[in-house]
């Protein structure tokens, strides 16, 4: 067998040592020796080196998500308060122009009114006048017929042979013109 | 028997699964005294380097937004300082880097055990015990020092029925004393029985070459070995954390015990 060298040697070892290694006392003294000082060499780097290290990195990170998330919100908040801004203004803005229609329609209903007005007094002052000359020449033709008829009967009178009395022409024309 | 457990040779398979817990002297063949520098002394370095490089090292560059390997080192730190406050309670996080220090080093001594040809040195009952004794004195030391005699009401069950309690109380006592047994041979055996059991495959897988055993035989015997290592193997990465693990958080349930002891 190729193994025959070592496993004689482990032979020896055996008898010796009883069948498991683990049970071998007196070895026990070095491993524990090593295994405390790998504790104590494990525990002074994780707790004056690693732990505080990720430890400040940890609350480094926690701080920074904290105060982002506050930045944020502040940014978030002023965001809102233009928004609102921005509406009142709109809504300012709006009743402003609501009431300068308002206002300018207003004015021109006044100024039409005036004009209105204006062209009323206008037309009504030349109804007046007209109606005035049209009362003058309608007495002027009046006046004018009364001779016309007065003249007329006389001529009328004469050529039928009568001598004709002027006053009483004119009395029976302005009785006849009367009537 | 002890030729059986530490090596044997039947029908010309080699079995020693033992033969990877032994201790030897790593320079040179001289006995093992106190000091000397053993396989378990480099693989304990190792998982110093280990941790050293994890913890310290990955952390080193202190990024706001962690690189990988500080992601590890801070999920570490994180998962076990999660696991110090919910089960020992908040005043037990004084305590953190020192489980940390026992949970570190029992899951990089577990996984460095992992690397064929390596050595487990989770797997000797004097590491586990003595692991499991440091935390057994220190629980109870901090029960006495920060309760004082009423650390005892641990053992003195006050909601059971008075007739009770005497009988309770032995049990509970006995029970505070195999703590430290269970603790440690939970660990070494664990991690022992998996990797012994896995040298006994390793042997068997050895049959298709060996002239004793028909090829026919070993046709069948090696594949099947070979497949039981990677299973068993899968099986081992998975105790190595789990054990350490385990360990860590038994730890923090004897801690709580220590800083409230009523029940």
């Amino acid at each position: 067998m190729a193994t025959d060298t070592s496993a004689a040697g482990h032979a020896a070892d055996a008898a010796a040592a009883p069948g498991m290694p683990q049970l071998d006392f007196s070895n026990w003294g070095n491993q524990i020796f090593w295994l405390l000082v790998t504790l104590v060499v494990i525990y002074f780097v994780l707790s004056r080196i690693a732990l505080p290290r990720i430890a400040a990195v940890l609350a480094e990170r926690q701080g920074t998500i904290t105060n982002d998330i506050a930045a944020a919100e502040q940014l978030k908040a002023k965001a809102a308060e233009a928004e609102e801004a921005y509406n009142l203004a709109l809504a300012n803005a709006r009743t402003e122009a609501q009431r300068i229609v308002a206002e300018t329609k207003a004015e021109i209903q006044a100024d039409l009114d005036a004009a209105t007005a204006q062209a009323d007094a206008e037309i009504a002052a030349k109804t007046a006048e007209s109606e005035k000359a049209i009362g003058e020449i309608r007495a002027g033709a009046l006046e004018s017929i009364r001779e016309v008829a007065t003249d007329t009967a006389q001529e009328i009178v004469t050529a039928l042979g009568g001598k004709a009395d002027a006053d009483a022409v004119k009395a029976a024309v302005q009785a006849r013109m009367k009537g | 028997m002890a030729s059986e457990a530490h090596g044997a040779e039947e029908g010309g398979l080699t079995f020693h699964p033992m033969d990877q817990f032994q201790l030897e002297s790593f320079f040179g063949d001289g006995p093992i005294g106190m000091f000397t520098i053993t396989n378990a002394t480099v693989w304990m370095a190792l998982a110093i380097v280990c941790v050293v490089a994890m913890m310290v090292f990955g952390s080193s560059r202190r990024a706001i937004v962690p690189s990988r390997a500080q992601s590890v080192a801070e999920l570490a730190y994180g998962f076990i300082y999660k696991m110090v406050e919910d089960v020992a309670g908040k005043d037990a996080v004084k305590f953190f880097p020192y489980i940390m220090t026992l949970f570190m080093f029992i899951v990089f001594a577990n996984f460095l055990g992992l690397i064929p040809m390596s050595f487990t040195t989770t797997s000797h009952f004097a590491v586990t015990v003595v692991l499991a004794l440091l935390v057994f004195v220190t629980v109870t030391v901090v029960g006495f020092v920060k309760n004082g005699a009423s650390f005892l009401a641990l053992f003195w069950v006050s909601s059971a029925p008075l007739a009770l309690r005497p009988v309770l109380a032995v049990i509970e006592i006995i029970s505070y004393f195999v703590r430290p047994v269970s603790h440690s041979i939970r660990l070494a055996g664990n991690v022992m029985a998996g990797h012994a059991v896995i040298k006994v495959f390793a042997a068997f897988a050895a049959a298709l070459v060996v002239n004793e055993i028909p090829t026919a035989v070993g046709a069948i015997v090696t594949p099947l070995s070979i497949l039981g290592i990677t299973a068993l193997y899968a099986l081992e990465v998975l105790v190595a954390f789990i054990q350490a693990y385990v360990f860590a958080i038994l730890t923090c349930v004897y801690l709580r015990d220590a800083l409230h002891p009523s029940h």
